[in-house]
């Protein structure tokens, strides 16, 4: 299979298929000396089943371990050698790998990449001493009251759906979990024609084909593996879970089951959560970087403002399929989170009952229109939304997204508000420090 | 194309009659710009016995000015899809924010119309407060925080500007009022203390000339620098518990005080630090730690010499029945790279990392700014991030051996540990 470049509006960006099957993007970026390079893999916590949670996430542990051409004792300095830094992560649709270095670097970091994609050696010694270490990441989670709310608010939310367990797994899969297990899942989904690489920096397109030719051609396509289709039942009543152990603190989250990033509900609900709690970055990692504006955003004017709430965030993100609208909020001391969920609900039916207002809208839009161009400051920034988006929402999503923001209508907002928000679709989690009742 | 940035930074500066600062370093990366704007009011200039004001003061110093109110500039901010992050470290309060270069002129008016005219209303102060609590409250329950304030208390003492917590008690942000707030900002949020680091899209003549409207009329006030005693903690090792139930992992945090970042061994301290927890993974203490006993998914150090004697402190977080290997563990890279030194392979490899990461440490506005703060706070000039290859260069294996046995000594460790038991 070889196929002529692509054609989009995004004209910056050059993608290209190895006859393996292997996608190959790359942005020529000359503003700094530096190169960043990705590798995608269409496979996350989402296609994990009962008994095997974690197991995506372990393979990503497991594929910074040496390979056949780079030995165990090898790996370490290999990429920092070139004052480069290098990591990886997993989530529910995805795992990917990055390095950023000098540009020098670009041969060596292909080079570790086509290792990682197919001869990792996972020996037996290495999956045991990575059980306990990916214990100790789970346990370091659970240390934060906040992320362990998290796990179990999604894991009431959804029934069938294998996004409800956490990326990380459960811990008593990650006990019994063999070498076996991690292998099978490695061969089975690390194949080139379920893989994206992204290269972005200061290159010339050109040569990184080639170069991505040399390093990756040899690798055989395989069968493309069947992705996990469940369809969440629909929820037809409000569930709760309710959290009591030691702390200071109470914590309120409350999730609503949400469009896919292709759905046509998408967008508006994009725009909704800017309205309601100011808008984040549209892709996983910027969605972290930095508090957004909000201080006029509904929730915070209403929780925050008023004295309820020291800390009010909201979360969608783009996925393959449906997932989760989040909103979190840290009660202030001395607040129950009785007084924070009311004060919340009310906001969100007014917007229900009575829609946005067009200046909201306005708002959210160019505070979304701010942070695509505030997001492409480096390299890894710009290779990671490059990678995102085409792993998760297929070509041409990244390239149409400020068009589809600014497409959106308050009318549109209202509707996904009215439909989105209500009782019965949403999962509401409390975290009650235990003595501060 | 060539790189705009291979050759180094190309600042440019002007200092005024009020002895502000401004840097300004022009990029083209994105349409954007950066604003770091710091004063000398970070928690040392705390008063005695109210520890968190400077803290509570920025939390509080852009709700409303003499000019327009909490609701406008909220508005303002949000308009324009900026966040402003006001924040306080042990010397500094920092202004940061990044905006499109389209909003640039705006945004630089109203960080400086914050920091200069703020009103502090009794409201906003009450409602900050709160949230101030309220994060104290969450960081009791915390056990890397708890770790983190008591090795700096074991290091330094409670009384020492280093040792107590710089976000103040519950107790103390209780007794703080609106009066303290205004004395505060009167003392430390003044020109002379100002270093304005504008990183981006902009034009540097036009950006003096607005800063120079912005700041004209200001008064300097007089230039202090807050004089950091040495620590009198007597150097021997000593170990702290603090037990939180229902926790999952333990914390651990152990450390030595070191250097002043002027200190002239200050480069060969920082790749000792690079080789014993920070290269690859984690340094030295990472494989022994994750890699060879898989104890954990974290072990590293960081140094932070500062205008004062700085800490060296390794951080890990392990299951809790593995706290006493993780610190045999610690222990013994200690104290294998304090008797024995680095190897000639880790020197080659740390230099080649730390210079080679330059380019990548100044790729953001945001960094670049930040750089550019740290070589005004200690003078070490606008050619600095030119002139760190050959300062590394420099650096011995003599060098770093000799800081080695200075400060790895496990006898002579504070360690802090907070767990379920």
């Amino acid at each position: 299979m070889h196929l002529p470049a692509t054609s989009s509006v995004d004209t910056q960006t050059r993608s290209d298929y190895l006859p393996n099957g292997l996608k190959v993007v790359v942005r020529e970026v000359h503003t700094a000396p530096l190169v960043s390079v990705w590798c995608w893999y269409r496979v996350g916590s989402g296609d994990e089943s009962a008994g095997r949670t974690g197991v995506s996430h372990w393979v990503e542990h497991m594929n910074f371990k040496g390979t056949v051409n780079i030995p165990r004792e090898q790996m370490k300095g290999i990429v920092e050698r070139f004052g480069g830094m290098w990591n990886g992560y997993t989530w529910i649709d995805q795992t990917t790998y990055l390095e950023t270095a000098g540009r020098a670097a670009l041969d060596r970091l292909l080079f570790i990449e086509a290792e990682r994609m197919a001869y990792g050696l996972y020996e037996p010694a290495e999956c045991e001493s990575e059980r306990t270490v990916i214990i100790s990441e789970l346990q370091g989670g659970e240390n934060d009251p906040d992320q362990l709310l998290d796990t179990e608010v999604t894991a009431t939310a959804f029934r069938a759906h294998p996004y409800g367990h956490p990326t990380i797994g459960w811990v008593d899969d990650l006990r019994s979990m063999t070498r076996d297990d991690l292998y099978g899942h490695y061969r089975r989904f690390y194949i080139p024609n379920n893989a994206t690489l992204v290269v972005v920096g200061d290159v010339d397109a050109s040569d990184v084909l080639r170069r991505a030719e040399k390093h990756f051609a040899s690798i055989p396509e395989g069968p493309l593996p069947q992705r996990v289709r469940v369809t969440e039942p629909v929820q037809i009543g409000e569930r709760r879970v309710a959290v009591e152990r030691e702390g200071t603190t109470a914590y309120v989250k409350v999730v609503f089951h949400a469009p896919a990033a292709t759905e046509p509900d998408f967008f508006p609900m994009l725009v909704l959560d800017a309205v309601l709690t100011g808008a984040k970055g549209v892709n996983l990692w910027s969605s972290f970087r930095g508090v957004p504006p909000q201080r006029k955003a509904r929730l915070y004017t209403a929780l925050v403002e008023r004295g309820l709430a020291s800390l009010v965030s909201g979360a969608i993100l783009p996925t393959v399929q449906p997932y989760l609208y989040t909103l979190s909020f840290t009660a202030i001391d001395g607040v129950s989170p009785g007084v924070v969920e009311a004060a919340a609900f009310e906001e969100i039916e007014r917007v229900r009952t009575a829609g946005v207002e067009s200046a909201e809208v306005a708002r959210a839009q160019h505070q979304l229109r701010a942070r695509l161009v505030l997001d492409n400051d480096s390299v890894t920034n710009i290779a990671h939304q490059l990678g995102y988006f085409e792993t998760v929402a297929g070509p041409g999503f990244l390239s149409s997204l400020q068009q589809r923001i600014d497409a959106v209508t308050p009318e549109q907002v209202w509707d996904v508000a009215r439909r989105r928000l209500s009782p019965t679709n949403r999962t509401v989690g409390c975290y009650q420090p235990l003595g501060r009742s | 194309m060539a790189s705009t940035l291979a050759s180094g930074l190309s600042p440019v500066r002007h200092t005024f009659d009020s002895g502000a600062r401004v840097i300004i370093q022009e990029t083209s990366a994105t349409p954007a710009v950066s604003i770091n704007a710091s004063f000398l009011g970070g928690s040392v200039y705390d008063p005695v016995g109210l520890p968190g004001l400077s803290y509570l003061v920025s939390r509080v110093i852009d709700r409303g000015t003499t000019r327009q109110t909490a609701d406008a500039i909220a508005e303002e901010l949000d308009q324009r899809g900026v966040t402003l992050r006001i924040g306080t470290t042990r010397h500094s309060m920092t202004f940061c924010t990044t905006c499109l270069t389209e909003d640039f002129d705006d945004v630089l008016d109203l960080v400086l119309e914050v920091a200069r005219f703020p009103i502090f209303f009794d409201e906003e102060l009450g409602k900050r407060r709160a949230e101030a609590i309220t994060a104290l409250r969450q960081n009791e329950d915390n056990p890397s925080v708890r770790v983190g304030e008591a090795l700096s208390e074991m290091l330094y003492g409670p009384e020492h500007p280093y040792g107590r917590p710089a976000r103040g008690s519950v107790d103390s942000l209780e007794r703080v009022d609106r009066a303290e707030l205004v004395s505060f900002h009167a003392q430390h949020i003044r020109p002379s203390v100002l270093t304005l680091a504008i990183v981006g899209d902009v034009r540097a003549s036009h950006t003096f000339d607005r800063v120079a409207r912005l700041l004209d009329g200001w008064d300097g006030g007089p230039k202090r620098q807050a004089l950091v005693p040495p620590p009198t903690i007597e150097p021997r090792r000593r170990v702290r518990e603090i037990v939180m139930p229902g926790k999952s992992q333990s914390e651990i945090a152990y450390g030595f005080t070191t250097i002043s970042r002027l200190d002239p061994r200050y480069h060969a301290y920082w790749m000792l630090n690079n080789i014993l927890g920070q290269f690859g993974l984690g340094g030295r203490l990472a494989d022994n730690i994750r890699e060879r006993q898989g104890m954990a998914y974290y072990a590293f150090s960081t140094f932070n010499a500062n205008v004062g004697e700085g800490p060296l402190v390794i951080r890990a977080g392990v299951d809790p029945t593995n706290v006493e290997r993780t610190i045999e563990a610690i222990d013994v890279e200690v104290q294998d790279l304090g008797r024995l030194g680095p190897t000639a392979v880790e020197m080659d490899e740390s230099r080649g990392y730390l210079i080679g990461s330059i380019p990548r440490l100044l790729e953001t506005n945001d960094s670049i700014a930040a750089f550019l703060q740290d070589c005004e706070r200690f003078d070490l000039g606008l050619d600095y991030d030119r002139r760190l290859p050959e300062l590394l260069n420099a650096v011995t294996i003599d060098h770093v051996r000799a800081a080695a046995a200075e400060v790895l000594d496990p006898t002579r460790a504070a360690i802090a540990i907070a767990g379920p038991k």
